[in-house]
Protein backbone atom coordinates (compact mmCIF):
# COMPACT_ATOMS: atom_id res chain seq x y z
CA UNK A 1 0.00 0.00 0.00
CA UNK A 2 1.48 3.34 -1.05
CA UNK A 3 2.20 6.22 2.13
CA UNK A 4 -0.41 8.46 0.77
CA UNK A 5 -3.18 6.05 0.31
CA UNK A 6 -2.20 4.59 3.47
CA UNK A 7 -2.52 7.47 5.22
CA UNK A 8 -5.65 8.63 3.91
CA UNK A 9 -7.26 5.07 5.32
CA UNK A 10 -6.03 6.19 8.83
CA UNK A 11 -7.94 9.29 8.23
CA UNK A 12 -10.92 7.66 7.21
CA UNK A 13 -11.27 5.25 9.24
CA UNK A 14 -10.45 7.16 12.21
CA UNK A 15 -13.60 9.26 11.09
CA UNK A 16 -15.67 6.52 10.88
CA UNK A 17 -14.54 5.25 14.14
CA UNK A 18 -15.57 8.87 15.59
CA UNK A 19 -18.84 8.35 14.16
CA UNK A 20 -19.90 4.75 15.68
CA UNK A 21 -18.53 6.72 19.00
CA UNK A 22 -21.02 8.96 18.37
CA UNK A 23 -23.87 6.61 17.07
CA UNK A 24 -23.75 4.31 20.28
CA UNK A 25 -23.15 7.27 22.71
CA UNK A 26 -26.39 9.06 21.05
CA UNK A 27 -28.32 5.87 21.14
CA UNK A 28 -27.23 4.87 24.97
CA UNK A 29 -27.54 8.75 26.08
CA UNK A 30 -31.29 8.57 24.15
CA UNK A 31 -32.50 5.61 26.30
CA UNK A 32 -31.07 6.12 29.84
CA UNK A 33 -30.82 9.13 32.15
CA UNK A 34 -28.53 11.99 30.97
CA UNK A 35 -26.93 12.14 34.53
CA UNK A 36 -24.04 9.40 34.19
CA UNK A 37 -22.49 9.44 30.71
CA UNK A 38 -23.21 5.92 30.66
CA UNK A 39 -23.05 5.97 26.69
CA UNK A 40 -18.80 7.26 27.00
CA UNK A 41 -18.51 3.87 29.28
CA UNK A 42 -19.70 1.19 26.94
CA UNK A 43 -17.95 2.91 24.03
CA UNK A 44 -14.38 3.12 25.64
CA UNK A 45 -15.45 -0.48 27.52
CA UNK A 46 -16.21 -2.11 24.19
CA UNK A 47 -13.25 -0.29 22.32
CA UNK A 48 -10.68 -1.44 24.91
CA UNK A 49 -11.72 -5.07 24.45
CA UNK A 50 -11.18 -4.86 21.05
CA UNK A 51 -8.57 -3.18 21.28
CA UNK A 52 -6.82 -5.95 23.38
CA UNK A 53 -7.96 -8.81 21.35
CA UNK A 54 -6.30 -7.37 18.16
CA UNK A 55 -2.91 -6.97 20.42
CA UNK A 56 -3.67 -10.45 21.60
CA UNK A 57 -3.80 -11.81 18.13
CA UNK A 58 -0.96 -9.78 17.79
CA UNK A 59 -1.43 -7.85 14.52
CA UNK A 60 1.07 -5.84 13.83
CA UNK A 61 2.25 -3.43 11.18
CA UNK A 62 -0.54 -1.44 8.59
CA UNK A 63 -3.03 -3.63 9.53
CA UNK A 64 -2.88 -2.20 13.43
CA UNK A 65 -2.38 0.74 12.30
CA UNK A 66 -5.46 0.69 10.61
CA UNK A 67 -8.15 -1.51 12.86
CA UNK A 68 -6.69 -0.64 16.33
CA UNK A 69 -5.21 2.57 15.88
CA UNK A 70 -7.05 4.26 13.54
CA UNK A 71 -10.51 2.60 14.15
CA UNK A 72 -10.75 1.52 17.80
CA UNK A 73 -8.45 4.84 18.59
CA UNK A 74 -11.12 7.31 17.04
CA UNK A 75 -14.07 4.82 18.39
CA UNK A 76 -12.83 5.44 22.09
CA UNK A 77 -11.90 8.57 23.46
CA UNK A 78 -10.07 9.93 26.42
CA UNK A 79 -11.20 13.98 25.93
CA UNK A 80 -14.85 13.17 26.89
CA UNK A 81 -14.36 10.88 29.59
CA UNK A 82 -12.52 13.93 31.25
CA UNK A 83 -14.81 16.26 29.96
CA UNK A 84 -17.67 14.40 31.76
CA UNK A 85 -15.88 14.02 34.56
CA UNK A 86 -14.93 17.30 35.70
CA UNK A 87 -18.49 18.29 34.51
CA UNK A 88 -20.18 15.34 37.04
CA UNK A 89 -17.19 17.01 39.79
CA UNK A 90 -18.25 21.12 38.85
CA UNK A 91 -22.19 19.80 39.32
CA UNK A 92 -21.41 18.43 43.06
CA UNK A 93 -22.13 15.12 41.69
CA UNK A 94 -18.73 13.78 43.60
CA UNK A 95 -20.39 9.70 43.86
CA UNK A 96 -21.16 9.79 40.47
CA UNK A 97 -17.75 11.26 39.70
CA UNK A 98 -15.87 8.65 41.35
CA UNK A 99 -18.02 5.97 39.84
CA UNK A 100 -17.24 7.57 36.11
CA UNK A 101 -13.69 7.51 37.26
CA UNK A 102 -13.64 4.26 38.82
CA UNK A 103 -15.70 1.80 36.67
CA UNK A 104 -13.84 3.33 32.80
CA UNK A 105 -10.51 2.02 34.52
CA UNK A 106 -11.57 -1.23 35.86
CA UNK A 107 -13.68 -2.42 32.92
CA UNK A 108 -10.99 -0.61 30.57
CA UNK A 109 -8.96 -2.46 31.96
CA UNK A 110 -10.55 -5.78 32.61
CA UNK A 111 -11.69 -5.68 29.37
CA UNK A 112 -8.49 -4.78 27.54
CA UNK A 113 -6.92 -8.16 29.70
CA UNK A 114 -9.91 -10.17 28.60
CA UNK A 115 -9.58 -9.70 24.69
CA UNK A 116 -6.54 -10.54 24.46
CA UNK A 117 -6.56 -13.22 26.51
CA UNK A 118 -9.79 -14.36 24.18
CA UNK A 119 -6.94 -13.01 20.95
CA UNK A 120 -4.14 -15.61 22.71
CA UNK A 121 -1.58 -13.18 23.67
CA UNK B 1 -22.80 14.67 24.85
CA UNK B 2 -24.62 18.34 25.47
CA UNK B 3 -27.22 17.59 27.27
CA UNK B 4 -29.91 20.16 25.27
CA UNK B 5 -28.97 17.68 22.16
CA UNK B 6 -29.83 14.64 24.64
CA UNK B 7 -33.22 15.97 25.78
CA UNK B 8 -34.35 17.08 22.18
CA UNK B 9 -33.48 13.56 21.45
CA UNK B 10 -35.29 12.08 23.85
CA UNK B 11 -38.55 14.24 23.27
CA UNK B 12 -38.71 13.38 20.03
CA UNK B 13 -38.54 9.60 20.23
CA UNK B 14 -39.85 9.20 23.46
CA UNK B 15 -42.93 7.11 22.33
CA UNK B 16 -41.19 4.02 20.92
CA UNK B 17 -39.84 1.45 23.51
CA UNK B 18 -35.75 1.57 22.31
CA UNK B 19 -35.07 5.10 20.67
CA UNK B 20 -33.01 5.93 18.12
CA UNK B 21 -31.42 9.21 17.52
CA UNK B 22 -32.34 11.57 15.10
CA UNK B 23 -29.30 11.41 12.41
CA UNK B 24 -28.22 14.56 11.06
CA UNK B 25 -26.08 14.35 7.75
CA UNK B 26 -24.31 17.64 8.22
CA UNK B 27 -23.68 16.43 12.01
CA UNK B 28 -22.23 13.13 11.10
CA UNK B 29 -20.22 14.53 7.83
CA UNK B 30 -18.62 17.25 10.70
CA UNK B 31 -17.44 14.60 13.38
CA UNK B 32 -16.29 12.47 10.33
CA UNK B 33 -14.30 15.66 9.41
CA UNK B 34 -12.95 16.03 13.05
CA UNK B 35 -12.04 12.81 13.30
CA UNK B 36 -10.14 12.07 10.02
CA UNK B 37 -7.83 15.13 11.28
CA UNK B 38 -7.45 13.54 15.00
CA UNK B 39 -6.91 10.10 13.60
CA UNK B 40 -4.21 10.86 11.68
CA UNK B 41 -2.98 13.46 14.40
CA UNK B 42 -2.49 10.72 16.57
CA UNK B 43 -1.30 8.02 14.30
CA UNK B 44 1.53 9.98 13.01
CA UNK B 45 2.75 10.73 16.59
CA UNK B 46 2.30 6.99 17.78
CA UNK B 47 3.94 5.74 14.65
CA UNK B 48 7.05 8.12 14.97
CA UNK B 49 6.98 7.55 19.15
CA UNK B 50 6.43 3.96 19.66
CA UNK B 51 6.83 2.96 23.71
CA UNK B 52 7.38 -0.44 24.87
CA UNK B 53 6.02 -2.01 28.02
CA UNK B 54 8.57 -0.68 30.06
CA UNK B 55 8.86 2.83 28.52
CA UNK B 56 6.48 5.96 29.51
CA UNK B 57 3.69 6.07 26.93
CA UNK B 58 4.50 9.43 25.46
CA UNK B 59 2.63 9.65 22.15
CA UNK B 60 -0.56 8.54 23.57
CA UNK B 61 0.13 10.58 26.93
CA UNK B 62 0.66 13.64 25.18
CA UNK B 63 -2.28 13.61 22.89
CA UNK B 64 -4.65 12.59 25.59
CA UNK B 65 -3.93 15.56 27.39
CA UNK B 66 -3.63 17.73 24.97
CA UNK B 67 -6.98 16.86 23.66
CA UNK B 68 -8.44 16.79 26.95
CA UNK B 69 -7.54 20.76 27.41
CA UNK B 70 -8.93 21.36 23.59
CA UNK B 71 -12.31 19.80 25.02
CA UNK B 72 -12.38 21.69 27.67
CA UNK B 73 -11.35 25.12 25.67
CA UNK B 74 -13.86 24.12 22.98
CA UNK B 75 -17.14 22.81 24.63
CA UNK B 76 -16.38 25.65 27.87
CA UNK B 77 -16.50 28.00 24.90
CA UNK B 78 -19.14 27.00 22.98
CA UNK B 79 -21.53 26.30 25.51
CA UNK B 80 -20.90 29.47 27.51
CA UNK B 81 -19.62 31.91 25.35
CA UNK B 82 -21.06 31.46 21.91
CA UNK B 83 -23.80 31.03 20.00
CA UNK B 84 -25.10 27.12 20.02
CA UNK B 85 -23.98 25.08 16.98
CA UNK B 86 -24.37 21.85 16.84
CA UNK B 87 -21.46 21.55 13.85
CA UNK B 88 -18.59 23.25 15.49
CA UNK B 89 -19.21 21.00 18.39
CA UNK B 90 -19.67 17.89 16.17
CA UNK B 91 -16.11 19.12 14.54
CA UNK B 92 -14.13 20.61 17.06
CA UNK B 93 -15.67 18.34 19.92
CA UNK B 94 -16.98 15.07 18.96
CA UNK B 95 -14.69 14.93 15.62
CA UNK B 96 -10.92 16.21 16.34
CA UNK B 97 -10.94 16.10 20.20
CA UNK B 98 -12.52 12.89 20.28
CA UNK B 99 -10.25 11.19 18.21
CA UNK B 100 -7.06 12.64 18.61
CA UNK B 101 -7.65 11.44 22.09
CA UNK B 102 -8.29 7.50 22.94
CA UNK B 103 -9.06 5.62 25.89
CA UNK B 104 -8.24 2.18 24.40
CA UNK B 105 -4.55 2.48 23.95
CA UNK B 106 -4.10 3.26 27.49
CA UNK B 107 -6.23 0.40 28.50
CA UNK B 108 -3.75 -2.15 26.37
CA UNK B 109 -0.48 0.12 27.02
CA UNK B 110 -1.80 -0.35 31.31
CA UNK B 111 -3.03 -4.26 30.51
CA UNK B 112 1.39 -4.70 28.64
CA UNK B 113 2.73 -2.93 32.00
CA UNK B 114 1.14 -4.73 34.22
CA UNK B 115 1.85 -8.14 32.34
CA UNK B 116 5.49 -7.41 32.23
CA UNK B 117 5.34 -6.78 35.47
CA UNK B 118 6.10 -2.95 36.18
CA UNK B 119 2.98 -2.66 37.73
CA UNK B 120 4.00 0.39 39.43
CA UNK B 121 4.73 2.32 35.78
CA UNK B 122 1.29 1.04 34.86
CA UNK B 123 -0.47 2.55 38.19
CA UNK B 124 1.22 6.38 37.91
CA UNK B 125 0.81 5.90 33.88
CA UNK B 126 -3.37 5.49 34.70
CA UNK B 127 -3.39 7.84 37.43
CA UNK B 128 -1.45 10.59 35.60
CA UNK B 129 -3.55 10.40 32.73
CA UNK B 130 -6.63 10.89 34.53
CA UNK B 131 -4.90 13.28 37.15
CA UNK B 132 -3.80 15.59 34.23
CA UNK B 133 -6.71 14.79 32.06
CA UNK B 134 -9.03 16.33 34.80
CA UNK B 135 -6.53 19.17 35.42
CA UNK B 136 -6.54 19.93 31.55
CA UNK B 137 -9.97 20.40 31.26
CA UNK B 138 -10.69 22.22 34.50
CA UNK B 139 -7.68 24.93 33.34
CA UNK B 140 -8.65 25.53 29.85
CA UNK B 141 -12.61 25.76 31.14
CA UNK B 142 -11.11 28.30 33.80
CA UNK B 143 -8.86 30.24 31.37
CA UNK B 144 -12.42 30.83 29.37
CA UNK B 145 -14.75 31.61 31.80
CA UNK B 146 -11.97 34.32 33.11
CA UNK B 147 -11.06 35.50 29.93
CA UNK B 148 -14.53 36.25 28.55
CA UNK B 149 -12.80 34.98 25.33
CA UNK B 150 -14.91 36.09 22.71
CA UNK B 151 -15.75 34.67 18.77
Amino acid sequence: MSFVLLWLAVGVLGGLGAIARFLLDALVSANTGARFPLGTLLVNASGAFALGVLVGVALQGDAYLLAGTAVIGSYTTFSTWMLESHRLAEDGRRRLLAANVALSLVLGVGAAALGRLIGGG
Amino acid sequence: MERSVKSERRSVSERRRVSSPHLDRQELAAIFAGGFIGALARAALAQSLVARSYEWPWATFAVNLLGAALLGYFITRLQERLPPSLYRRAFLGTGICGALTTFSTVMVETVEMIEGAHVGLAVAYAAASIAGGLAAVFLTTKLVRRAGLRV
